[in-house]
């Protein structure tokens, strides 16, 4: 078909885009770093890593693996939003919305705040299994709180309903530590509430790289099935989709996705809700072609905005989340001024 | 053949349908009639799978439908309801293949294409094929869901029969489309292995094109059968609190209120 062509020339441009947005993330920042040092470094690394270069040391121990995390947190957020847009049937989706994004900024600022008068201590793990705890504790909760006492069932409508409220619910109460938090930890929380992914090591690159690889792919399995709830529940369980069963696989990936970015890298708005709308004005909702396209743009546009986050006021570094609202927004704005899509 | 056997529904105190006793044959176009409130949709949604009745079964055969999962269900049941809206775009043509979701699994065969390219033809929304959904009329909207649909049963199983439900599918079309998609309907009839039951509100469409004509009133069947057994002076008179004057005309009866 036509349009399969099409779409996979668009996977390409992407696939080129996201590697030269890659590379220039990590040759630039506070210190620049040359093509050679980048080739030595990795040589180095296999054969002997004590006489590494101060440079090629941050780019094995620093920049590499931030360029990684990046790219997979990017790809997490977008395909997130992607999912949770199909399955809401619903434009103004973002992945945090079924509580777990505030509920992870409530886990990490009570160890922020608290942490330090709990015995329970896991290193530099203490901050995200916070996080990932905040996050399963709301989203749980709205998943409970949903189910309709009559029918045993919960409504997409009530489920997004329940996650507004509790949404504010747990940023109430990130407000409240903020309040009484000293002024270095209301700082911490601060920050780590726009995003930041200046905390990026090899651990992280693999626990959430693992994580999100299965889960993508798990995503690409159903994407065929989610298309069906496009045109509602009933016409999907008409199709032969078991929607209950649909629903609860969607929400669980994107719980487990959005839970483990958050939990290294803070809350970082904008991007789940912009890429899948970009992508659709492309090859519009085949959620087939969304997912794997996401995974690129999300890629792009986060490494694109780590690079600015660093490079704008270097050596300082803005938080990212400052830098997605600022670009995701008048981008959004567009989108929905634009004559080509309709809602 | 379905067979709805002492079919009752309640929510709290109201009784919505009670002891409902139906058939469908295939070949036939069955039409379910009948004011507001007297439980046509509720009876579809029975048939569709989509609420379990308080008492009674549906059987299509001999088989309870209860014991057919969903998957397999979509194989051979379609069903068209009124006036679904799409929040994101999509092509039409990709709206058709999703009636084929059922029939394949990772992509679309040939064979899916080809049936889709055959249904759109039918239905005259050929030439929209690339078109954005949501830049259809209403009548476009609901001719691309025919031609889903049908593409979803197009095929005959080898030992099921083929159902298709109607839940109020014309609402939203003009005279020409009505008529139009109804004498399709009746030319894919001639298929013996194929079952159409559909809800419609329009009497003088039920007149004309119905074969066999349930009537409900109150969550019972006050009549069923032909056309003329069903649409007399009283019947009418007795559901819809209307007099009317039954005339036999050419190709059946007239209706005048």
């Amino acid at each position: 078909m036509v349009t399969n062509n099409h779409s996979r020339s668009t996977t390409f441009v992407l696939l080129f885009l996201l590697i030269g947005v890659a590379f220039i993330s990590m040759r630039y920042g506070a210190v620049n770093i040359s093509l050679d040092e980048i080739f030595s470094s990795f040589r180095k690394y296999f054969t002997n890593s004590d006489s590494m270069s101060l440079n090629e040391r941050i780019f094995m121990e620093i920049r590499f693996p931030r360029a990684l995390l990046c790219i997979i947190v990017g790809a997490c957020l977008a395909v997130g939003g992607t999912l949770m847009q199909a399955l809401f049937r619903n434009p103004i989706v973002e992945p945090g919305l079924v509580g777990t994004s505030s509920g992870a900024a409530f886990g990490a600022a009570l160890y922020f705040v608290l942490g330090a008068s709990f015995k329970f201590n896991a290193g530099v793990w203490t901050l995200p299994l916070a996080a990932c705890f905040g996050a399963i504790l709301s989203t749980s909760l709205v998943f409970v709180l949903a189910v309709s006492k009559e029918s045993g069932r919960s409504s997409i409508v009530k489920l997004l309903l329940t996650g507004i409220a509790i949404n504010a619910f747990f940023m109430s109460g990130v407000g409240f530590l903020s309040y009484i938090a000293r002024d270095p930890q209301a700082r911490s929380i601060t920050f780590w509430g726009m995003g930041t992914l200046s905390g990026a090591n090899w651990h992280a690159v693999i626990i959430v790289g693992l994580i999100n690889i299965v889960c993508i792919l798990l995503a690409l399995v159903y994407s065929k099935q989610l298309n069906t709830l496009l045109l509602g529940e009933e016409e999907a369980s008409y199709i032969g989709i078991d929607v209950k069963q649909l629903k609860l696989i969607i929400l669980s990936i994107n719980v487990v996705m959005i839970s483990s970015a958050t939990a290294f890298v803070g809350i970082i708005s904008f991007v789940g809700l912009i890429v899948p709308h970009l992508l659709r004005m492309l090859h519009g909702s085949d959620n087939r072609i969304l997912i794997k396209h996401s995974v690129l743009l999300g890629a792009i546009i986060l490494s694109l905005a780590d690079t600015t986050a660093r490079l704008l006021l270097s050596p300082a570094e803005l938080p990212i989340g400052i830098v997605t609202s600022l670009i995701g927004v008048p981008v959004f704005i567009s989108l929905l001024r634009s004559k080509n899509y309709y809602f | 053949m379905i067979t709805i056997e002492n079919i009752g529904y309640h929510i709290g105190h109201n009784t919505l349908l009670k002891e409902v006793y139906l058939q469908f044959h295939p070949g036939k176009l069955n039409l379910i009639i009948g004011p507001n409130g007297a439980g046509k949709s509720t009876l579809i949604k029975i048939l569709c799978n989509q609420i379990l009745p308080d008492t009674g079964s549906v059987l299509f055969e001999q088989r309870d439908i209860k014991s057919i999962s969903v998957k397999e269900m979509a194989k051979m049941r379609a069903v068209l309801s009124q006036n679904i809206e799409l929040v994101f775009p999509m092509k039409v043509n990709e709206v058709v293949m999703m009636g084929r979701y059922p029939h394949f699994n990772a992509s679309p065969q040939k064979r899916d294409f080809d049936i889709c390219e055959e249904t759109m033809s039918y239905f005259g929304v050929s030439d929209l094929a690339s078109r954005n959904y949501m830049t259809l009329s209403g009548g476009e909207k609901q001719r691309t869901h025919f031609a889903r649909v049908a593409a979803q049963i197009w095929e005959s199983n080898e030992n099921e029969c083929r159902y298709l439900f109607l839940d109020e599918p014309l609402t939203f079309l003009d005279i020409y489309y009505q008529f139009d998609f109804l004498n399709k309907l009746k030319v894919l009839l001639s298929a013996s292995d194929l079952i159409v039951v559909g809800v419609v509100h329009d009497l003088h469409l039920a007149a004309k094109f119905a074969d066999n004509i349930s009537l409900l009133y109150n969550g019972q069947v006050l009549a069923d059968g032909s056309v003329e057994s069903v649409l007399t002076k009283e019947n009418i008179k007795t559901a819809y609190r209307l007099d009317a004057e039954v005339q036999s005309a050419l190709n059946g009866i007239r209706l005048q209120f």
